[in-house]
């Protein structure tokens, strides 16, 4: 048993704690993340530079990383500086491509580790509730090729990115955990429609109508109805990643709530000289030490496929949800006025945390997903 | 980062577990699984067939009869004692008093004192707490006055557990009362025969005799029975302390009560279906187990951290709060678990060679004595409420 990190993981989360720390200012962050693109693209090649997207893959894809511990270690690093550059839409559309893809669906990860190309994830729709077998946007083989019609929602960099990987259905109805496909989709193939936003914590989203016709048949990323075990498995990296990511998230805000009560003073003395918020900070510190622990532990077994693996990644979300809603109301609360202010970092820290909880899964769909995996369900 | 034991942990693992198969009496298991008493006799069985292997004072260095085991070795003997529904090592003797001789006794305490832990010829208990110092222990009144080469005590201990088996007890007494309370605290071991001490049973809301009352009147100790120096036993009280909280965690516990509930919500029929099943019931159990999935991985993140053969320091305040919130709530599920079969009360039933019928199944009896007994948890060992105090001060600095 060994809970420390490898020299090298280490060492790269050293270096991307010092470049959030000395190259990525929060005020560049948040005019970049309003701007159209959604992102900085000289911060994302800087990223790229640094091996931080390579990190994500495996060897065979071009990478030098992509276990568990190597996405939690990035993301945990990208999260402290509030990172908004679309590295979690490289990972979840580059899961796939690297765990379903053929060859030639694989040699897009090259230019998207060098930074020269960006991936968005198009899979979660309106009505979904966060299930992934909740898909209605259909796809069939037509005289040239296939023809996907439907919605997706809330895609994450959809307006920006160079490829989408789209989940469709090509048989059965939504909510069945057969019959899901998987497509690679350049976002200038005709038939897309895009309109592009920015999020409330800032960064780029799009929602994509799709009306595609004469996609390449070789377009189609693994097996014909065999979506699911693949989304879930890059579901699964992208929940350790987010997770890691709230975790640098909250210990940010711990560090900055508990430097703000040791300084500012109310009634004559620091105001974390009162008991009432002595114990509040004692259970957030409590709460965010389980959290790490939940990230730990799904990272450990994210490479083992099995009922293991997607209870640890439900447990992970559950508690990621928990834990977020809690450090972000609770941070803002001890912060009193100033947490409500534009101009203080604490209230951008805390939106994206918040915002976490909406992205791959609320904490109502992982319980219900975690009690079904231990009946042995298919989910 | 690895999560997994070595080969040689789950070596260690397979041993114990098979030694505990070998000699762990199924009777006796089954009389703790279902939260039936032990007696004296039952405890002092456990403690001597554990003290044969060599296996009692886990905590404890080997020149002194201890395992030596690492951080991590002791964790596993813990779980696998409480997966196997042993009795628990009785703490005061062999987890509590037995680590602050080794650090602070002088040698002839050390020989004197630590084999008698070990043969079982002394039972020890606390005496820390007073009607008037609970939470606010180092306010403690109890008062020891030297008198040539002995001290006197008056004063009152409370709280004492399993007080009315115990033939000696440590307790920390006020010698000084010169500047801050802290500073005039002293350790003693006090003989329970020695005449003065009377010993008075408080009787706990689920109606068992565990804890009691101490009373001290001019009892003499000989002053060869302190502990380190005089008016600093605050520093042993507190080093002491950390190893009572880190087994008040508790994760054994939880682990063996969360597949036991998984054993009952999976049997127990409610409304023609399995209660879990039941998707409220369902949920809150999920995330009992989630919680505890996490605290496992909590709880080996600071036994690993801990340097070999010590405990965890200000960190086992963190485990205390949050193994104690998690047995509690798997106390309640479990009591929720057997619907109104909680409210029957057949004291009786508890006691050893019971024989007469059930009411309801046999695993409903003990859950509400069980649930109202744990209420303790979050109290005692310092309340998590200190707990909180501690964190505050000790690791955010505040």
């Amino acid at each position: 048993m060994d809970f420390n990190h490898s020299e090298e993981r280490q060492m790269l989360g050293d270096t991307i704690t010092r470049w959030v720390m000395n190259d990525y200012p929060l005020k560049a962050r948040l005019e970049a993340g309003v701007s159209e693109l959604g992102y900085a693209p000289d911060r994302l090649a800087a990223l790229a530079e640094l091996g931080v997207i390579g990190a994500l893959f495996g060897e065979d894809a071009g990478g030098f990383g992509g276990a568990g511990f190597d996405l939690a270690v990035v993301f945990e690093g990208l999260g402290k500086g509030l990172v908004i550059e679309p590295l979690l839409p490289a990972l979840l559309a580059g899961s796939i491509l690297e765990n379903a893809g053929n060859d030639a669906q694989k040699a897009l990860l090259e230019p998207v580790i060098e930074g020269a190309k960006t991936l968005a994830f198009a899979h979660f729709e309106a009505d979904d509730g966060d299930d992934p077998r909740w898909i209605e946007t259909t796809a069939k083989k037509g005289a040239d090729g296939w023809e996907i019609s439907g919605h997706k929602a809330v895609v994450r960099n959809g307006g920006s990115a160079d490829y989408l990987v789209v989940s469709a259905r090509t048989s059965g109805d939504a909510g069945q955990a057969d019959g899901l496909s998987l497509f690679l989709v350049p976002t200038d193939a005709k038939g897309i429609e895009t309109h592009a936003y920015s999020t409330i914590e800032g960064g780029g989203a799009a929602e994509i109508s799709l009306d595609l016709k004469g996609l390449p048949m070789g377009n189609l990323i693994g097996g014909e109805g065999q979506g699911l075990d693949i989304l879930n498995h890059a579901l699964g990296r992208g929940i350790v990643a987010i997770g890691a990511e709230a975790l640098g998230i909250m210990d940010v805000i711990r560090a900055m709530t508990i430097e703000y009560i040791q300084t500012r003073k109310q009634f004559g003395v620091p105001i974390g000289k009162f008991q009432a918020l002595q114990h509040r900070m004692a259970e957030m510190l409590l709460e965010i030490e389980q959290m790490r622990s939940a990230v730990i532990r799904a990272a450990a077994v994210l490479e083992e496929p099995g009922v293991e693996r997607e209870r640890a990644v439900a447990a992970l979300k559950v508690t990621t949800n928990k834990t977020a809603t809690l450090v972000a109301e609770e941070s803002i609360q001890i912060h009193g006025g100033i947490g409500m202010t534009w101009e203080h970092d604490l209230g951008h820290f805390a939106k994206r945390l918040t915002m976490i909880t909406h992205e791959l899964g609320d904490e109502d769909y992982h319980l219900t997903r975690y009690i079904a995996l231990g009946k042995g369900e298919h989910v | 980062m690895d999560l997994n034991y070595t080969d040689q942990e789950l070596a260690f693992q397979a041993e114990v577990r098979g030694w505990l198969k070998e000699n762990l009496p199924a009777e006796l298991a089954h009389r703790v699984k279902s939260g039936k008493h032990l007696s004296k006799a039952d405890m002092e069985f456990w403690h001597a067939t554990l003290n044969a292997r060599g296996w009692l004072a886990n905590h404890w260095p080997t020149e002194h009869g201890g395992t030596g085991w690492s951080p991590v070795e002791r964790n596993i003997f813990e779980e696998e004692c409480c997966l196997a529904y042993a009795p628990r090592i009785v703490p005061f003797g062999v987890s509590m008093l037995g680590p602050v001789l080794i650090k602070y006794g002088n040698e002839a305490q050390k020989n004197h004192w630590l084999p008698r832990i070990l043969d079982g010829s002394d039972w020890w208990c606390q005496g820390y707490s007073e009607p008037g110092a609970g939470s606010d222990l180092a306010s403690l009144k109890c008062k020891a006055v030297r008198e040539g080469d002995h001290y006197v005590v008056n004063g009152q201990k409370t709280w004492t557990t399993l007080g009315q088996f115990a033939n000696m007890i440590f307790c920390l007494v006020r010698t000084s009362s010169e500047g801050k309370p802290q500073e005039g605290i002293s350790f003693l071991l006090i003989d329970m025969n020695t005449p003065g001490i009377d010993v008075r049973p408080i009787h706990l809301l689920e109606g068992t005799h565990e804890v009691n009352e101490v009373f001290f009147t001019d009892v003499k100790v000989p002053v060869e029975n302190l502990v380190g120096e005089e008016n600093k036993g605050w520093t042993y009280a507190k080093y002491l302390l950390t190893y009572e909280r880190t087994g008040i965690a508790g994760v054994g516990f939880s682990m063996a009560a969360m597949g036991e509930l998984k054993r009952v919500a999976g049997a127990q029929k409610r409304r023609g279906k399995h209660l879990a099943d039941d998707p409220l019931y369902a949920a809150r159990m999920a995330r009992a187990e989630i919680e505890l999935e996490n605290m496992k991985v909590t709880n080996l993140r600071v036994v690993s951290a801990a340097a070999a053969g010590g405990v965890p320091g200000p960190e086992s305040s963190m485990l205390k709060i949050k193994g104690t919130e998690i047995r509690q709530e798997l106390n309640v599920l479990s009591r929720k678990a057997v619907g109104r079969y909680a409210m029957p009360f057949l004291p009786e039933a508890f006691e050893p060679g019971f024989n007469g019928p059930h009411v309801g199944p046999e695993h409903a009896a003990a859950q509400s004595k069980s649930y109202f007994n744990n209420r303790k948890i979050t109290i005692f060992g310092g309340s998590n409420e200190i707990q909180k105090n501690i964190i505050s001060k000790m690791i955010l600095g505040l």
